[in-house]
Parts: C-alpha cells; sequence; structure tokens
C-alpha cells in the first residue's frame, strides 16, 4: 500500500529550543499510526506541520500527494484535524457549530449523523462552554470528519477524559477507521496506544527512536517474561535457578517470583511437578509498552551518550 | 456567510453588543426625549435643543462601544481560546471569522442607527439628517476609524481581558469628545480642537454638518481616514492569529 503521509527529515526549532530535531515517518493508508512519546517530545509540533499550520524550518512534508502548507486549500479539505488547543466560542451550540463546520466543506460528510454516532444528539442545542470535558472532545472529533477528510490528526484526544470516557473514545476511533479514514494518533498513554494503533512511532526528544507494530516494539525490547505462584510444598530455589530459562528467583514470604527468557514458566512448571510441587494462584504480568518504552528509550540514550 | 449568521447569533448571546451598544443608548434616547427642558432650542447650541445633539452622539456610542469593546474583546478571545487556531485547519481560515465579526457588528449598528433615528423622528419629531448621503458617508468613516483602532487593540493585547480594559479605557474618553456629558457646542475652545481632533469628534462635525445639510467637510473627512489608514496598517502589522 501506499504512504498516505510522508515527512523526510523534519526539523523545527522555537527561538532557542529545537522542538523536532530530525523525523520522518510514512504513514500507509487506512492505518491508524501512533505517535507516541514523553511530554515535550515534539509529538504536537511534527502533526502541526503534517497538517500545514506550522512551517517547518527544514525538511518536506507530504499528505495525500500534496504539500499541506503550499496548497492549504486542497489539504484543509483532506485532513481532519482535532487540536490539543483549538477550540470553539463558548457559546456556540453543538449543531449550530457541526453545520457550520460542514458549510466549510466542499463534500461534507451528514453532519447529524454525525452528532448521532459521537452521542451528541442529545446535546445538540447545547452551548460549546457547557459540555463537560468528554463531550468538547467528542464534539471536537466529529468537527475534525465534519468535512469527510482522508485523513484524522487527533491530538491528545483522551487527555482529561475518565477511563470509561476514554474507552467510549476509543471504539469511536476503531469505527472512524473502519470508514476507511487514516488516522493520525498523539498520545502519551502507552495503553491507548496498544489498543489502538497498528504501528507505533516513539518519539523522544525530537527524534524518531523506532517505529513498529506494539507485538514488535514489546518484542524488540527483550523485556523480561515475570510470573508469581505459590507453591503447594516447599523446594529448593536451585531447582529454578539451574534452569536456562530462568534468571532470577526471589521470595517474598510464601510468593515465589521468577523472572526469565520466554519458555521460563512452562520449565518451571515441568520441574515442579516432577518434584511434586504444585503450582498455585498463578500470575502471569505481560511486558507492557510502558516497559518496553523505556527500555528501548534508555538504550538509545545511552548509545548517544 | 452561515459564519456571519453565526457571528450574529454570537454577539447577540454575547449580549455586551446588544445590552450596552444597543439597548442602553436606546433607553436613555427615550429617557432624555422624555425630559421637557432637553426639547428646549438652546442658544448656545445654534438653536437646536439639548435632545437633538444627542441623537448623533448616541449613535456613536452604539458604534464606539461595538468597535472598541464587543469586537476586541470576542476576537482577542477567539485569539486566546483557539478558536482562530481551530480554523486554521479548515478551508475557510480564520481571517473569515474576523470578516465575520466585522460585518456581525456593522450589520447591528447599522440596525440601531436605523432605530434610533426612527424613534427619534417619530417618537419626538427630531428631524432627519438634511443631506442623508453625507450622514452616510460620514457614519462610514467613523465606522472605520472605530474599528481599525478596535483590531488594533486586538492585535496589541494579549489577552481577552486586556482588550476589554484597553477597549473601555479608550471609550470613555472618545465619548467625552463626542460630546456625551458636555455637548461639544458648549466645550471651551481648547477642548473643541483637541475633540475635533479625535475620530468621535471627527465624526459628530460630519454628523452636525450634515444635519445642517452639507457633505463632511474636509478636516473631519481627513482626520477618520487617517486614523482608519494608520490604525489598520498597524493592526495588519502587529496581528497574530495564536
Amino acid at each position: 500500500m501506499a504512504a498516505i503521509i510522508e515527512v523526510r527529515n523534519l526539523h523545527k526549532r522555537y527561538r532557542d529550543t529545537v522542538a523536532v530535531e530530525d523525523v520522518s515517518l510514512s504513514v500507509q493508508a487506512g492505518e491508524i499510526f501512533g505517535i507516541l512519546g514523553p511530554n515535550g517530545a515534539g509529538k504536537s509540533t511534527t502533526v502541526e506541520c503534517i497538517a500545514g499550520i506550522r512551517a517547518p524550518d527544514r525538511g518536506s512534508i507530504t499528505v495525500t500527494g500534496i504539500d499541506p502548507l503550499r496548497d492549504r486549500r486542497a489539504a484543509t479539505e483532506r485532513v481532519g484535524v482535532q487540536l490539543q488547543s483549538g477550540q470553539l466560542p463558548e457559546r456556540l451550540q453543538v449543531a449550530e457549530a457541526l453545520a457550520l463546520y460542514s458549510s466549510f466543506y466542499p463534500e461534507p460528510a451528514d453532519w447529524r449523523e454525525l452528532m448521532d454516532s459521537l452521542g451528541l444528539a442529545g446535546k445538540a442545542k447545547t452551548r460549546y462552554g457547557k459540555l463537560s470535558g468528554g463531550q468538547k472532545q467528542r464534539l471536537s472529533i466529529a468537527l475534525a470528519l465534519a468535512g469527510n477528510p482522508r485523513v484524522a490528526i487527533l491530538d491528545e484526544l483522551t487527555t482529561g477524559l475518565d477511563p470509561q470516557a476514554r474507552r467510549d473514545t476509543w471504539s469511536l476511533i476503531e469505527n472512524v477507521r473502519a470508514r476507511g479514514v487514516t488516522i493520525v494518533l498523539v498520545t502519551h498513554f502507552m495503553e491507548e496506544a496498544e489498543r489502538l494503533c497498528d504501528r507505533i512511532a516513539l518519539i523522544d526528544a525530537g527524534r524518531v527512536v523506532t517505529v513498529d507494530t506494539p507485538a514488535g516494539l514489546t518484542a524488540r525490547a527483550g523485556v523480561e517474561q515475570r510470573f508469581e505462584f505459590r507453591p503447594s510444598a516447599a523446594f529448593a530455589d536451585e531447582l529454578l535457578t539451574g534452569l536456562p530459562e530462568v534468571s532470577r528467583v526471589e521470595r517474598r514470604g510464601d510468593l515465589v517470583v521468577v523472572a526469565g527468557a520466554d519458555g521460563a514458566l512452562s520449565a518451571v512448571t515441568t520441574v515442579l511437578a516432577q518434584h511434586g510441587v504444585a503450582v498455585r494462584q498463578l500470575r502471569v504480568s505481560q511486558t507492557s509498552l510502558e516497559d518496553a518504552f523505556v527500555t528501548i528509550t534508555q538504550s538509545v540514550a545511552k548509545e548517544q551518550s | 456567510m452561515s459564519l456571519v449568521v453565526a457571528e450574529m447569533k454570537l454577539s447577540v448571546r454575547d449580549k455586551v453588543g446588544p445590552l450596552w451598544g444597543v439597548a442602553f443608548p436606546l433607553i436613555l434616547l427615550i429617557i432624555l426625549g422624555n425630559v421637557p427642558t432637553m426639547r428646549q432650542p438652546e442658544e448656545a447650541n445654534g438653536g437646536l435643543s439639548t435632545f437633538e445633539i444627542y441623537v448623533p452622539v448616541l449613535i456613536l456610542f452604539n458604534l464606539a462601544m461595538l468597535a472598541l469593546i464587543a469586537l476586541p474583546t470576542t476576537l482577542a478571545g477567539y485569539r486566546e481560546t483557539g478558536v482562530l487556531r481551530r480554523m486554521q485547519t479548515t478551508p475557510v481560515g480564520p481571517a473569515r471569522v474576523l470578516g465575520a465579526q466585522l460585518v456581525a457588528n456593522l450589520a447591528i449598528a447599522v440596525v440601531a442607527a436605523a432605530v434610533f433615528l426612527t424613534v427619534a423622528r417619530l417618537g419626538f419629531g427630531v428631524h432627519l439628517p438634511e443631506n442623508p448621503a453625507g450622514f452616510a458617508i460620514g457614519w462610514l468613516l467613523v465606522a472605520g476609524a472605530l474599528i481599525a483602532i478596535g483590531l488594533l487593540v486586538t492585535a496589541l493585547a494579549p489577552r481577552r481581558g486586556v482588550a476589554t480594559a484597553v477597549g473601555t479605557v479608550l471609550y470613555f474618553p472618545m465619548m467625552f469628545f463626542a460630546g456625551l456629558w458636555v455637548p461639544v457646542t458648549q466645550m471651551p475652545p481648547l477642548l473643541r480642537d483637541i475633540s475635533q481632533a479625535t475620530p468621535l469628534g471627527a465624526g459628530i462635525q460630519a454628523f452636525q454638518q450634515a444635519y445642517e445639510g452639507s457633505l463632511p467637510s474636509a478636516r473631519p473627512v481627513l482626520i477618520l481616514l487617517a486614523y482608519a489608514v494608520v490604525c489598520t496598517a498597524a493592526a495588519i502589522r502587529w496581528f497574530r492569529w495564536e
């Protein structure tokens, strides 16, 4: 599949601070592409350049084959944007905002349908200033989709939402993608990126650290598998530390905590079973994207220093 | 067009323009019209009654309230909360929001001026300007000058609150020189000279000339044009969308 967004060697500085050092990305049509990184990593600046509302100092960007800065009109028609800082007039009502925004585009989406699918129908006559954080966020997503865009850029879309509203928003994003819209999602929530994204770019200090699938990132980080259990009978630690897959055994009261490579779990249960010890209350902790993120950014930082 | 309609609705909901810019001067007009001494022709006013002098002053009251306070407050607020920035990502762009704000305020001001003149004419028998074209030209020039000043305030004020404060601080002395408290004709010569150099003072001069049947003379026209051109240029120079 062809790339719908192509960013090459993007560089942007504000006075003395470099926001984006060197970012290159390519986003495939139809995917949910995550941009993940700590605060101040340059995520927002990158997507603002992609949206064409910030001029990069160096580098080239094409979105749906056009330069979003030079070809403003076409870019605004094809790219829907939900900004971290963009708002609406306090006294504008939900339905008015949607009707107004769809009047800006040559081939708008049906805004009533958008309003329904985003669960805002009951708020049609409510003023923007009176909406809750989650409702504002949903309206903001609806407005980003008002022009039937091919690409939607969503910046920090669930920041400040309660867990339920966050989950609702996630299923919403999946529905949007199902309509064939390519989504660029900026986030600093690992859980969000893991749940939604097909591929993720890790950005740190203005550079792309790596681009991979969520599973690929966790595997690449090579973080150990960890599990804990209560044995049915006493046994010597050497039984486990002698296994090649196991790197560490710890005891916390009657709880045994084991860390090791893939396959450690089956090796441990097998050897214990041979000695007549049953494994009870087993808990396996999966390596999370968060662990992967920390491991990958730290190893890159070490290489550079 | 839909933007203009939206901005008008918002202005009406905002209440600053309609309440202080339209309803308040209208009520003032009706109250003053009901004070008998206000209706007496006065020698000091060149044979006009004080009430007759107040009709154009209140039209300026309305224009100044919209251009110096309502407009900068709204636009600076839009900038502060990211409304203009959000518009940058649409095909319409933030400049049209600004344009729609101007058109919405101008439309409210035209309606207000027409209502004031009609109420004064039908309610209290005040003569309409002898030279309607001259009056319209004067009104447009004042509107141009005041909007330019309002946009300059918007450009320079860092926040919505500051824009409102600066607009209000400009508003009262300017209304003084329009003759809101003391009619310009009764001011001492020095104050009258200063008055004629201010936008509203020049405006009231142009209105008076129109009432007397002539087109505005060169001096108020040039003064108003100068304010409009200089302030617009400065506003463009310093305007920020975010």
